[in-house]
């Protein structure tokens, strides 16, 4: 047996240990039985992974599992890259588990959620591997409903838990049954329903049919990974999991879609027309822009990471529209290098945005609270968490030394040498994609420095975050790993060089454009160098001689501690410092025309006279645009026509049987005249 | 030739550390004879940083580590660009690393370690001075990027090294539309980035109109100097490259002396001594635009850059890519 099998076999056990174990044992040594059991099925999944991306395949058929289809799995480099990035995520993730949810018997302690965590990360281990549509379906479904019952899990403590279970529910669901219709008319189409069989009848299918079942699959994988405009059930599902929960979906789940639109693209359909990835590049570059955004005006910390995820997925979306854009002007070299960029982001994206989850966590777990405004000071209390936090923000800003850099960089470079590619569709869309990047750059940036600077610098804004306590050996130790996943992949992006190479050729896409040069990233296709090996160390030793130097010039050794400057009225209070909201306040301006921020002004005047002025209330809110204009006015169109339909049923029984006879009476004579 | 190599890598950082001063003491001077006044000569800024320098340090009450480390990295961040672009010689051993992306995105590491300390001391100066930073840096950035992209078209490569080697080469790619145009965006670029009028005014201290100086409001002593030095020879390195890129002579290339790099460095001294007296000039003239009106200012010079892009491909600037 391959090692492949080996160690995804053992990740099943394991993952069904875990979800035993979740279920039986007594809540003293539920998280920590489940969670090492959890963590077991995450190293396994990444040994499973690397194995295949070291040039190393396997497939099986399991003709009894299921009836009818039977099960096919295999593993090629490309489900290696997601599976192993699945299972670090698991891995670390489920170390930090055990100790976030070992303080009570509700919410993440339950039965219910330490049974359906170690199957919620099978699932996500296993859906890459699935190797025909059923069993693909099925697994994918299978990591949808045990994600929903993981996202209800604190229903008891907050309302809004609910309303978030419910979008989500209907929004993977509709995903669901867009990729079940693409799928099923592609198998229908191409003589067979498993990969290979799809793989080989794929050029059989007529052009329309192809764009049919490219655009139904790609709708619904695209929900999934959050891109504008199907993101709506994103922002509200992430922030209300529990932040583990939270860490799985927003790091290793989403990553799924694009693997489905990477799988289905490029492998199965074997590439398309430029139209097909001009739409994936543009949902991509909307998804950036506007997920950003929103995630600068968001005051609520984890909303703001889960709009962060919807940018970083739309970077990875242009990575792929160019890739596809690329290879249809037969220019495999560059396509090959888009690709490589896109899944050096999500690899880089799964590492610090997990991280980021888990530190929000560790201050949700601290004080109860997860807004900005009320936040602050941390640093001092949970000095752990916030350099682990500002290592992953690092990461997410795209900044040298941190890893996101790495990739936007891979991804501008493979854009800016896309001009080579003829057309004057590439001499338009390019440089606003590089416009794209750069912006979101620049207003992650300033996410982050908000997220970092209001959250955990400055002084605590509220008791809660006065009385904050550094978070546990477990959570720590589950950060630590992930942290150390950031700083290698800063450090030593080349080691992945050959894996990456891989996985394009499995998608397809030949060429060895990423070469492996130890630590760098030097690029053959295009005259390119990128060391961040050299970058850190040249940082590091100007850094040393900007705090050297000026200590030797010094006189007076001793540094004094004073007061910030009041402008004589008396110490500042922490309710003088900028907000959250306060820092957004310009960026909301200048954008906006694109957020139509609500406003709203109470004026109540004293009795005596309209002169005088009682109270002023001032409100002001930030609605998701998108979700406003596209998803309210289906809504009440649904509302409205189930009260129409409730008029139909007013609890006569004749009227029901009259319906009957009628209906009957209908299809009797629509067969008699039809046939 | 190696020797050569280090020697030009230690004259370009020496000459960015020693002239940033010198710059901004040299634009004040300017500027105070324009306006009729006698000026306080162009050394002064040194002795202010001398001053500066040996007071005790002092720390805030209340700050932590991120107010500690801001000027020091500041300063190293703009070290490390001061050293990695072609600024002497297009032909150290570094060379080879100067990504333009890689040095934009340097710079922007020093302006967020600078937000995060203004956000550091809890007061309504540095929480305001870093929103308003981070709100222009973040719409600078697309301006940047598309004028690195506009530059790279004939080169082939985002390397600076070679995109100043290529334009010394064939001038004719510096006449061109395309980098006549994005020229214009990359110098509004560097006025935001370096915080000039009329997106900031580096002289002013009144709350409604610091972006800068509200973020540094707290630091006092060698804190306050590395500030100030980093924020001198953040303009220094930015005129500097503005200059290599678009007055690419004088710079020395592989097989060059060591008088050649004697000349080189005169050369820069004089590039970047009449850039900044020319904006210098131009600030006696210009107003401060309003905070809410930059964004407008920065929205042209982003449409610069996009026409910049797209006249280099339309009218084909020959070589390179194309």
């Amino acid at each position: 047996m391959s090692p492949i099998g080996a160690a995804l076999g053992a990740a099943s056990a394991a993952a069904g240990a875990g979800a035993l174990a979740g279920l039986l044992l007594p809540l003293r040594v539920r998280p920590l039985a489940a969670g090492a059991c959890t963590t077991a099925a995450g190293a396994a999944g990444v040994v499973a992974g690397v194995a295949a991306l070291g040039g190393d395949s396997w497939s099986v058929r399991l003709p009894g599992l299921l009836p009818l289809a039977g099960t096919h799995l295999a593993v090629d480099a490309l489900s290696g890259l997601f599976i192993a990035v699945a299972g670090a995520v698991v891995a670390a993730v489920a170390v930090y588990g055990i100790g976030y949810s070992g303080h009570g018997a509700t919410g993440a302690g339950s039965r219910g959620v330490q049974a359906l965590l170690p199957l919620f990360a099978w699932s996500l281990l296993l859906v890459p591997a699935a190797a025909s549509v059923s069993t693909f379906l099925l697994l994918w479904e299978l990591m949808a409903l045990t994600s929903l019952l993981l996202v209800l899990a604190e229903h008891r403590l907050r309302a809004e838990v609910r309303g978030a279970g419910v979008w989500y529910a209907v929004m993977t669901h509709l995903g669901m049954v867009s990729v079940l219709a693409g799928l099923a008319w592609f198998a229908a189409d191409a003589g067979g329903e498993t990969f290979a069989a799809l793989r080989a009848g794929a050029d059989q299918l007529s052009p329309g049919v192809r764009g049919a079942v490219f655009v139904l699959v790609t709708a619904g994988f695209a929900s999934k990974a959050g891109a504008v405009p199907l993101h709506a059930w994103l922002p509200r599902a992430h922030p209300e999991a529990p932040s583990h929960v939270s860490a799985l979906m927003s790091a290793a789940m989403v990553n799924l879609g694009c693997y489905g639109i990477v799988r289905t693209g490029f492998d199965l359909l074997g590439g398309g027309p430029s139209w097909w990835w001009l739409a994936v590049l543009a949902t991509g570059a909307l998804s950036a822009v506007y997920g950003i955004l929103q995630a600068a005006m968001s005051s609520d910390l984890k909303r703001l990471l889960a709009y962060s995820t919807t940018e970083n997925m739309g970077l990875v979306l242009v990575g792929i529209g160019a890739a596809g854009l690329f290879a249809d002007r037969g220019r495999p070299e560059l396509a090959a290098l888009a690709l490589a960029a896109a899944l050096l982001h999500l690899v880089n994206h799964s590492a610090f945005k997990a991280l980021l989850f888990c530190a929000a966590g560790s201050v949700v777990h601290a004080t109860g609270e997860r807004d900005l405004d009320r936040l602050g000071g941390l640093r001092a209390k949970m000095p752990a968490t916030a350099g682990l936090f500002a290592l992953a923000a690092l990461g997410a800003v795209a900044l040298p030394p941190g890893n996101g850099f790495i990739s936007e960089w891979l991804l501008l470079q493979s854009l800016i040498h896309g001009l080579q590619v003829p057309g004057v569709a590439t001499a338009v869309v390019l440089p606003l994609a590089v416009a794209v990047i750069a912006l979101s750059a620049g207003l992650a940036a300033a996410v982050f420095v908000k997220a970092l600077g209001v959250g955990f610098f400055a002084r605590p804004r509220s008791e809660e975050a006065r009385r904050a306590r550094e978070a546990g050996p477990f959570m720590l130790a589950g950060m630590g790993l992930l942290a150390a996943c950031c700083v290698a992949l800063a450090v030593a992006p080349g080691a992945l060089g050959s894996g990456l190479d891989r996985a394009g050729t499995a998608a397809g896409l030949a060429g060895a454009p990423v070469l492996d040069d130890g630590t760098g990233v030097r690029l053959d296709a295009v005259s390119a160098k990128l060391v961040p090996v050299w970058v850190l160390a040249a940082l590091t030793v100007a850094l040393l001689a900007a705090v050297g130097v000026p200590r030797l010039l010094r006189r007076r050794r001793r540094r004094l501690r004073a007061r910030l400057w009041d402008c004589g009225g008396g110490a500042p209070t922490p309710r003088m410092a900028y907000t959250a909201t306060s820092f957004a306040e310009p960026l909301q301006r200048v954008f906006d025309d694109v957020l139509a921020p609500e406003q709203d002004v109470d004026v109540t005047h004293t009795r005596e006279s309209v002169y005088l002025v009682e109270r002023v209330r001032f409100q002001r809110r930030v609605p998701d645009r998108v979700e406003h204009r596209l998803y309210r006015p289906v809504l009440d169109w649904a509302e409205r026509a189930g009260e129409a339909a409730r008029r139909l049923a007013p609890g006569s029984v004749h009227r029901y049987l009259g319906y009957g006879f009628f209906g009957l009476v209908a299809l009797l004579l629509v067969l008699a005249v039809g046939w | 030739m190696s020797a050569l190599g280090y020697a030009a890598i230690a004259a370009q950082a020496g000459a960015v550390v020693v002239g940033a001063p010198l710059l901004t003491g040299w634009m004040r001077q300017v500027r105070a004879r324009l306006e009729g006044r006698a000026g306080a000569g162009t050394a002064q800024p040194w002795r202010d940083l001398r001053k500066l320098l040996r007071k005790e340090p002092i720390t805030a009450a209340g700050t932590g580590p991120a107010f500690r480390v801001a000027p020091a990295l500041l300063v190293a961040s703009t070290l490390v660009v001061a050293a990695l672009i072609p600024l002497v010689s297009t032909a150290t051993p570094i060379s080879g690393h100067a990504d333009a992306i890689l040095v934009v995105g340097l710079l922007a590491l020093g302006t967020v370690t600078l937000a995060l300390a203004g956000l550091d001391t809890g007061t309504a100066f540095g929480g305001m001075g870093s929103s308003r930073e981070m709100t222009i840096s973040a719409l600078v950035e697309p301006t940047i990027l598309l004028a690195v992209f506009a530059l790279s078209i004939p080169a082939g490569s985002t390397n600076l090294a070679a995109i100043i080697s290529g334009a010394a080469e064939d001038p004719a790619r510096l006449a061109s539309p395309a980098g006549l145009l994005a020229t214009a965006a990359l110098a509004v670029a560097v006025l935001a980035e370096t915080g000039r009028i009329p997106v900031d005014n580096p002289s002013t201290h009144l709350e409604l109109t610091m972006v800068h100086e509200a973020m540094v409001l707290e630091y006092a002593g060698p804190d306050l100097a590395l500030v100030e030095l980093g924020a001198q020879m953040r303009l220094t390195v930015l005129l500097g490259l503005q200059a290599s890129l678009f007055v690419p002579w004088g710079i020395a290339t592989a097989g060059d002396s060591w008088g050649s790099l004697l000349l080189a460095l005169a050369v820069l001294a004089v590039k970047v001594a009449a850039l900044g007296a020319l904006l210098a000039a131009a600030e006696v003239f210009w107003a401060k635009l309003r905070l809410f009106r930059v964004p407008e200012l920065l929205a042209g010079s982003f449409l610069l850059a996009l026409l910049a892009v797209t006249a280099s491909y339309f009218l084909g600037t020959g070589g390179g890519i194309l």
